[in-house]
């Protein structure tokens, strides 16, 4: 834990202030592209094992539509939008306008793409308010869409985590249309920096972060 | 007659554990992590490890999680179902998992390809403690909960397209 112990009060608070910031963005680009007004809950952070990471989000073998992004630049780290099958399909029904549209049963070319398009614009809002805040360069990689269990998604990005450890700090923010106060239907954003991106986000913002 | 309750033992991600009949084992949710099973089927006793990374020569800190490597898990693995009964020269292997969650066009680092590379890291330790591996069902795209029970030797593995199959 020696990585985390160095992690105080002020670097938790820079690092809901990130998740604030990110996927306030984020609610707003998904409000203006479904015309809905969209809410979104105040960002978690949290160091936790591997297995509670998997738990947030409903177990690890829980299915779900998860749209991942690599970020490269100055502070690397991997981007996850996460929603539960039910939000996926209410999402693509609305912009694709068919209300009958289920994921089980048609996973055609365009519904898949609207959704990777949709995890698209939503983390890169995120991205882009979170490299406006830091002056970093932040870049990108092309999303994938991935619709499976949820342990299988989101371990690809602990990959570089558990390389030094057993723990993740993981930046959640969940939001969720209007009157859907409904635990299921809602969907997560985790950022999750590489370990040797959180001084250089810190430094960033002039707080020091002890090598 | 005694009817004993059946355990379903969990093994976490990084992690692992061994069993005994008339208990199953199960891990969920694997991705480019392989699931692999060491087992003694006459002694009815098996470990399973859930592997995340290839090599141990990958970590980057002091403390270190040996469920979490292929090299360091499968000789721990060994040891601890021998230390529950399993005979040296009786264990065989099954595994599961290695899967390529993501396929990106541009930009594929070494640790994108992670998923493969356990696999092939799992398969030469196995080849280490020359215990042969009787099934296998690794790459592809698909996330899996395997399940196994000592018992019979059964593994059992769920994807989200295929449903439940047996190995």
């Amino acid at each position: 834990m020696s990585y985390f112990e160095r992690m105080d009060a002020v670097h938790m608070d820079i690092l809901k202030e990130i998740g604030n910031i990110g996927a306030g963005h984020a609610a707003t680009a998904l409000s203006k592209l479904l015309n809905k007004k969209i809410e979104m809950t105040i960002p978690d952070v949290r160091i936790i094992s591997f297995d509670e990471m998997m738990d947030i989000v409903g177990g690890a073998d829980n299915v779900v539509a998860a749209v991942f992004l690599r970020i490269e630049g100055d502070a690397p780290g991997n981007m996850f939008f996460v929603l539960s099958i039910e939000q996926a399909e209410r999402f693509i029904q609305q912009m694709i306008g068919d209300e009958q549209f289920k994921l089980e049963q048609d996973c055609s070319e365009l519904s898949l793409s609207a959704l990777q398009e949709l995890g698209n614009i939503l983390a890169g809002s995120y991205l882009s308010s979170l490299s406006d805040f830091t002056h970093l360069n932040l870049y990108p990689s092309v999303p994938a869409l991935s619709i499976d269990m949820i342990g299988a998604i989101l371990s690809y990005g602990l990959i570089e985590m558990s390389r030094v450890g057993d723990h993740v700090i993981v930046v959640d923010t969940a939001i969720h249309e209007e009157h859907q106060p409904d635990d299921r239907v809602k969907g997560h954003f985790f950022l999750l920096p590489d370990p040797e991106s959180f001084h250089i986000i810190f430094r960033a913002l002039g707080v020091e972060h002890d090598e | 007659m005694m009817s004993e309750i059946v355990q379903v033992v969990k093994v976490g991600i990084a992690d692992m554990n061994v069993v005994k009949a008339p208990h199953v084992i199960r891990t969920c949710g694997l991705g480019s992590c392989v699931g692999v099973v060491v087992y003694d089927l006459a002694k009815e006793v098996a470990g399973m490890a859930h592997v995340m990374l290839p090599d141990s020569s990958l970590a980057k800190s002091e403390k270190m999680n040996v469920a979490k490597y292929a090299d360091t898990a499968i000789e721990e693995l060994v040891r601890r179902v021998i230390g529950a009964g399993g005979r040296n020269g009786h264990l065989k292997a099954k595994m599961a998992g290695g899967a390529q969650m993501f396929q990106f066009r541009t930009g594929t680092t070494d640790m994108m390809r992670i998923g493969p590379r356990n696999v092939e890291a799992v398969r030469e330790q196995l080849q280490r403690f020359r215990i042969p591996i009787v099934a296998e069902d690794v790459g592809g795209n698909s996330g899996r909960t395997i399940e196994f029970h000592p018992k019979t030797g059964m593994l059992l593995i769920r994807t989200v397209n295929q449903g439940v199959r047996e190995m």
